[in-house]
């Protein structure tokens, strides 16, 4: 049953053979001037601070690689879940082989080990490659570029294979199932990185007093999921390579610095939106300094974190709930397919 | 060929050993609409069923309820003596689906490959590859570049290579001129009775039916209006086709 399913896959095969060349091509070309760069730089030291120069100076190419392994699980979902089945409905296909003596559960997961297994392959060295190819830029990266390097883009890319088979399924429809399947990957990797990530490790907390000379005042927050009010913002503290999940400012009984205790406390506050883009003048700076000593007589800072030497257990429990997301969805399409007999 | 639904023609105690296909109380039904409805039939060994009846009869969905395409809503089907799925495992029903659909991208002799691959028990590969050569099928042509009676040809050595016992055809010479659609049937019928595989083929001209079927079924909303033997000529076959089609219409 393979047979057919790997003659299916011809194409598709080449394409991502063509594809992961030209990665592996780009990365082979441009890595050794990283290397090169960062041992002038930093000699033997791989954690020197101009390491973070040369990162910045590649900004551009970094954002790029990690745009380029966020994507193929959104490919792979698109072009090798999606119509894996639906383009059977849609060419009628599906009568001819669901008739044959072969059962529809074999049928699908012959096609299933073919594909499935490209897409591991494929995603597995796409990583690879571009973990590498960063490797000397990453240093002091930390979760930065976690959705982007080792394990997890081979969850990501199964998990939307998985996804784009049984929006096949339920659609009959390539279009419509690649359409799903793209906003289905989106919200499952938006809903992981919000509410089930933070459940896996409780996280560290440190509390440090509010700093007048690194306290701001502004809005911070993710365009997407909504901004917060404007309010102090303290420096973030140094903890290497950590993921740092909160910043928040509290008094003495853990509750956190309300507008209303802020105007009280600094009636002049700017409110925000009004003033000039740059630097402030001198006197506005010299009235938040003031102001954040005295809420600091009551404040201080709380900053929860994931402690950088969790990472890899992060990469792992990412991957197991993609993995787990994954296996429910072929599950979903065995039993669908299987519903359809008498 | 009986029928003992709504207007029983012959007795309802069949002898089930000698019937390749029965259906009882058959009925299936898309959300709200019934496609198929009480259909009680039963097939003997060898017979050639045509199936007539105008566009939305029910014709297909009775035909894909035979093959396990479907699931019954309700009432039973019983092909070769077990379910639909054991008869279609067992690899000794034939089934050509409306349209007759092949993969495209795929040449002719990657055809007679996958019908190796899906039924390794019962091809004939030696046999599939004379049928195609004889036909005048390039093996290297892609099916997509076939013409519409080479397609129907290829989908026909696939479902005829098994040797099957039963030959299941949805409106097989739809997409064929009339000359094409002669000699696809005339084909069809000289290689399923050189093996006694009975056959029952669906298709909306009467005309098609006189000259190679032995039963005639007439379906019409869903419903069976007619289920009896061919023993007329075709002129005649046409009148009472056409006279039970013409009361379905009225009723």
């Amino acid at each position: 049953m393979s047979r057919l399913a790997l003659r299916q896959f011809r194409t598709s095969a080449w394409t991502a053979v063509v594809g992961l060349a030209l990665v592996a091509a780009a990365v082979v070309a441009t890595r050794p001037h990283f290397v090169t760069a960062a041992r002038r730089a930093c000699g033997a030291d791989p954690d020197c601070p101009a390491i973070t120069g040369l990162a910045l100076d590649n900004a551009a190419a970094r954002t790029a690689a990690g745009l380029v392994v966020i994507l193929a699980p959104a490919l792979i979902g698109a072009f090798w879940g999606a119509p894996l089945v639906a383009r059977e409905f849609e060419a009628g296909t599906h009568q001819l082989v669901w008739t044959q003596s072969i059962g529809r559960t074999r049928w699908l997961a012959g096609k299933l080990a073919v594909a499935g297994t490209a897409t591991v392959v494929a995603s597995a060295s796409l990583s690879a490659l571009v973990t590498w190819w960063a490797a000397p830029l990453d240093h002091g990266a930390g979760y930065a570029t976690f959705d982007q390097r080792d394990i997890v883009p081979i969850g990501y890319a199964l998990f939307a294979f998985a996804l784009g088979l049984a929006a096949g399924l339920v659609t009959r429809r390539t279009l419509p199932a690649m359409a799903l399947t793209l906003a289905g990957l989106l919200a499952a990797r938006i809903a992981v990185t919000e509410w089930i990530r933070p459940l896996i490790a409780a996280p560290r907390v440190v509390t440090t007093p509010l700093d007048p000379d690194n306290t701001g005042y502004g809005w911070g927050g993710n365009i997407l999921l909504g901004v917060g009010e404007s309010t102090l913002q303290p420096r973030t503290p140094d903890l290497p390579d950590a993921w740092i999940q909160s910043v928040r400012v509290v008094d003495a009984a853990g509750a956190s610095l309300t507008d209303q205790t802020l105007r009280a406390t600094c009636p002049t506050l700017e409110t925000g939106g009004h003033g000039p883009a740059g630097p402030a003048p001198e006197a506005v700076r010299q009235q938040l300094h003031d102001c954040v000593a005295r809420i600091g007589e009551q404040h201080h800072v709380v900053v929860t974190y994931q402690p950088g030497d969790r990472y890899w257990t992060f990469q792992w429990w990412e991957l197991a709930v993609f993995l787990l997301g994954a296996g429910l969805l072929v599950g979903y399409a065995c039993y669908r397919l299987r519903r359809g007999t008498s | 060929m009986t029928r003992d639904c709504d207007r029983a023609v012959t007795g309802g105690g069949v002898d089930i050993g000698g019937m390749i296909l029965e259906t009882e109380a058959l009925a299936k039904r898309y959300r709200r609409r019934w496609a198929l409805r009480d259909c009680t039939l039963a097939v003997p060994e060898g017979a050639i069923v045509g199936l007539v009846g105008p566009n939305g009869a029910g014709k297909t969905t009775l035909l894909q309820l035979i093959v396990g395409l479907l699931p019954p809503s309700d009432g039973a089907v019983r092909v070769l003596g077990g379910t639909p799925d054991a008869a279609m495992r067992s690899g000794r029903v034939g089934f050509v689906a409306q349209d007759t659909p092949t993969y495209a991208g795929l040449t002719v002799a990657d055809h007679l490959s996958l019908g190796g691959w899906l039924n390794a028990k019962r091809w004939d590969a030696a046999g599939a590859r004379q049928r195609v050569e004889r036909l005048g099928l390039p093996p290297g042509q892609r099916a997509g570049r076939l013409s519409g009676g080479q397609r129907a040809q290829l989908a026909l050595t696939l479902a005829l290579s098994k040797h099957p016992d039963l030959l299941v055809l949805d409106e097989p010479v739809a997409s064929l001129d009339p000359l094409a659609r002669r000699a696809f049937l005339d084909e069809t019928v000289a290689a399923a009775t050189a093996t006694g595989t009975a056959v029952v083929l669906s298709t909306h001209l009467v005309a098609d039916l006189a000259h190679i079927c032995t039963h005639v079924v007439v379906l019409a909303g869903g419903r069976v209006r007619l289920a009896a033997p061919i023993d007329v000529s075709p002129v005649e076959l046409e009148r009472v086709v056409l006279d039970e089609l013409g009361r379905g219409v009225v009723a």
